[in-house]
């Protein structure tokens, strides 16, 4: 792609947003959308299922090497949205979506734009821990398979490892690695699909509340994984701990309503918000 | 304060929650024996069902796989069979085994010389007797000219007598077999040449007009060869349509109404089916009567709709978070399908296939109505020989008037019981192994 077409593509984010906010169709995102070294660019996205609109309107980037926390009361359309970057909305039957996503300078909305490509470059980990019945191995070696990403075995053996070792899970399961990956713990099973996610070697991340179904414990191990992960991907998480965004992100979406309401470095959205609705909703007066 | 806790809690007692809970757990648990006691009696009364049927067929068919046989000394004469010493097949198979049989049965009894007398004791021997002759000769013709002990069955009126199906104690004129053939048989008893033995010809021959000589052999084949076309060709075709109908196609009238009508299908009665493989595969493509391709086809189409509703079924219980994750590492949705959905719906489309192939086995109906009800003695070679099968076979005996046929009957359904019962333990093995384990 040409330079070109990246101003382009730029320009016309920032014309989105402007002409929807010229009609005053919603009430427009307070902060800056954008991130310092963006991956991926949503401008002017709308979802809706079926005739409802679930979310409107929405803008937002995420940057390499940070990690963007999505939060907001329940149903406001966090999930909705995260699974727009990497077009799981698809498999979801009337569900429609408007606006672009950009994937560096590509429009992953395009018609020319190849899913399972998409899907090897943005990976996800699900709420509920969701490992294959197979072996630990199988596992994190389906991905590189399908792909193609290893050449013979000892390659992938390596790729396991090394995604084991990344998701911090490598210690406890070398030993058994022919096991089934459902027979591990909540939060092991966890760390087996962040280890499957990454062993694809993708550029983002989306994890929709990873770990609201784990203990204190195997949530403070993955808080630390995705602080290691961020050295080497982009992270979009949405949760809803409010510690768990200060603790792990760089910048913090709030969404109400399925709208973005504010956006901006984590410090600051958490000290000194900028909207009455994301002061209410940190301050626990509601949501 | 203390006081007043104990005076709420002694409150609470009598009229609190708690009590009413109390006084609710006696009927509950009494309504929860009373249901676990007609549980065990539905499963003891099914039990006993089952136990009441396979015993009395067991009785009545047991009967069946054993056999009386008589022991001949035959003289292989070369003069009446290869006289030229040729030892040429031609040759051997046109002689006159009946004339040797019927010799040596003579033989021991040396006071029988009236013609009538010595056509009731040749009758004591199964037609088949000859043809055994032969084909040992034929088999090995070294044996001419030698002497050879053979052992041949009884005809099944004598047969059934040995067997106590026939009571001696009736008037002569009111039994199918006289004095005279009594008195032969104890004296062929008591000189050890009557034997009962396991009564192989029940498992290597097809269909007979003689009792004794009648088989399960064709009607097994016919089965088989019935049931592989119906398994090749409804197993892929209804796991196919279930998975299109379940995973790929969209939700529209189009696959509503699809819908609709495989349900349907799983209601015509099976004698339609025939109807129509008659009309179709016989009248219109010119398919051979009786052979068990055609009875394939038809029964393929019976069991079609109860594959794809189970194996959707099977489908639709594979939890969507699987397919997610396929999805979300970059898996295409054929592969999805192939690598994860389908493994792990396959155990239920397995039991639905083997509820159908256990249909398709017991069916008769719909192959009557293409001819599958024939007279048929040679075992079938392959698909398109014409052939009957076990349930027809079965059919056809218990509508034959001799009496020997009433214990074939019952053995002939205790074949397909054990078919049946061996179908469903390598189904229950293929499941067991193909079972994913959470
Ligand atoms: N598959 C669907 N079909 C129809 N409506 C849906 C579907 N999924 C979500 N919605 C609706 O879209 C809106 C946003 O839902 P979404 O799941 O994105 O919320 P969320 O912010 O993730 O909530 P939570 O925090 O509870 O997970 C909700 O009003 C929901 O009812
Ligand atoms: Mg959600």
């Amino acid at each position: 792609m040409t330079k070109d077409t990246v101003q382009r593509a730029g320009k016309f984010h920032v014309d989105a947003i402007q002409e929807k906010a010229a009609t005053g169709k919603t009430r427009g995102t307070v902060g800056d959308i954008k991130a310092v070294d963006p991956v991926m660019r949503a401008t002017g996205v709308d979802v809706f299922y079926g005739d409802k609109q679930a979310i409107r309107n929405i803008s937002l980037e995420i940057g390499r090497n940070e990690v963007v926390a999505m939060i907001g009361p329940s149903g406001c359309g966090k999930s909705t949205f995260i699974r727009c970057f990497n077009r799981m909305n698809d498999t979801i039957e009337n569900c429609r979506v408007q606006g672009d996503i950009w994937l560096d300078d590509e429009d992953i909305y395009d018609k020319d734009m190849d899913v399972v490509l998409l899907r090897a470059r943005v990976g996800m980990v699900f709420q509920k821990p969701n490992p294959f019945p197979k072996s630990i191995y199988e596992n994190v070696a389906y991905g590189p398979r399908i792909h193609g990403l290893a050449g013979n075995r000892t390659d992938l053996d390596a790729i396991v490892e090394s995604s084991l070792a990344k998701a911090g899970l490598w210690e406890e399961v070398r030993d058994r690695l022919e096991q089934p990956g459902t027979g591990l713990s909540g939060g092991q099973q966890q760390r087996l699909c962040i280890a499957r996610a990454i062993a694809v070697s993708p550029e983002v991340i989306l994890m929709d509340e990873p770990c609201s179904a784990l203990d204190p414990i195997a949530t403070a191990r993955i808080e630390d994984l995705i602080d290691e992960l961020r050295k080497n991907y982009a992270i979009a998480i949405v949760t809803h701990s409010m510690q768990q965004a200060a603790r792990v992100s760089q910048r913090t979406a709030y969404f109400h309503m399925g709208e973005l309401v504010e956006v901006g470095a984590t410090d600051q959205v958490f000290t000194n918000p900028r909207t009455k609705l994301t002061e209410d909703y940190i301050t626990g007066r509601f949501g | 304060m203390t006081s007043l806790n104990e005076q709420l809690q002694k409150q609470q007692a009598v009229s609190g929650p708690a009590a009413l809970v109390r006084k609710g757990l006696k009927r509950r648990y009494r309504a929860e024996r009373r249901f676990r006691l007609f549980g065990m009696l539905a499963v003891a009364l099914g039990l006993l069902f089952v136990v009441i049927l396979f015993s009395s067929i067991a009785s009545n068919g047991y009967t069946a796989f054993r056999q009386a046989y008589v022991r001949l000394d035959i003289n292989l004469d070369q003069a009446k069979l290869d006289p030229d010493n040729t030892r040429d097949p031609e040759v051997l198979g046109k002689a006159s085994y009946r004339s040797l049989v019927r010799d040596s049965l003579y033989a021991m009894f040396p006071e029988v010389t009236s013609r009538s007398d010595k056509r009731d004791l040749a009758n004591v021997l199964s037609n088949g007797a000859d043809y055994m002759v032969r084909r040992a000769v034929m088999e090995e013709p070294g044996l001419v000219g030698t002497r050879q002990s053979f052992w041949v069955p009884v005809d099944d009126e004598v047969d059934m007598l040995i067997k106590g199906y026939i009571d001696r104690n009736v008037a002569e004129s009111e039994r199918r077999v006289s004095d005279k053939v009594i008195g032969w048989v104890d004296q062929l008893q008591r000189d050890g040449h009557l034997e009962s033995r396991f009564n192989t010809l029940f498992f290597t021959n097809g269909d007979s007009r003689d009792a004794e000589l009648a088989g399960v052999r064709g009607a097994l084949m016919g089965s088989m060869y019935t049931l592989i076309v119906t398994l090749l060709l409804s197993f892929p075709v209804g796991v196919a349509t279930a998975v299109y109908l379940e995973e790929i196609a969209p939700r529209n009238r189009i696959t509503d109404f699809i819908e609709v009508n495989i349900n349907n299908l799983a209601a015509v009665p099976s004698i339609v089916f025939g109807l129509l493989g008659l009309a179709v595969f016989i009248n219109f493509f010119g398919m051979p009567r009786s052979a068990p391709v055609v009875g394939g086809l038809v029964l393929t189409l019976m069991t079609l709709p109860t594959i794809i509703i189970a194996s959707r079924a099977a489908l639709k219980a594979v939890p969507p978070s699987i397919r997610q994750a396929a999805l979300a590492v970059g898996a295409s949705p054929i592969q999805t399908i192939t690598h994860h959905v389908v493994p792990l719906a396959l155990p239920g489309m397995l039991t639905g296939t083997i509820i159908g192939m256990a249909q398709a086995l017991g069916e008769t109906a719909p192959l009557l109505m293409i001819g599958m009800i024939a007279f048929i003695v040679d075992v079938p070679q392959g698909v398109t020989d014409p052939s009957t099968v076990l349930p027809v076979q079965i059919f056809l005996w218990a509508d034959a008037p001799e009496r020997a046929f009433v214990e074939k009957t019952s053995g002939a359904i205790l074949v397909l019981l054990g078919f049946l019962t061996l179908m469903n333990l390598v189904a229950v093995v293929l499941r067991k192994r193909l079972e994913t384990r959470w």
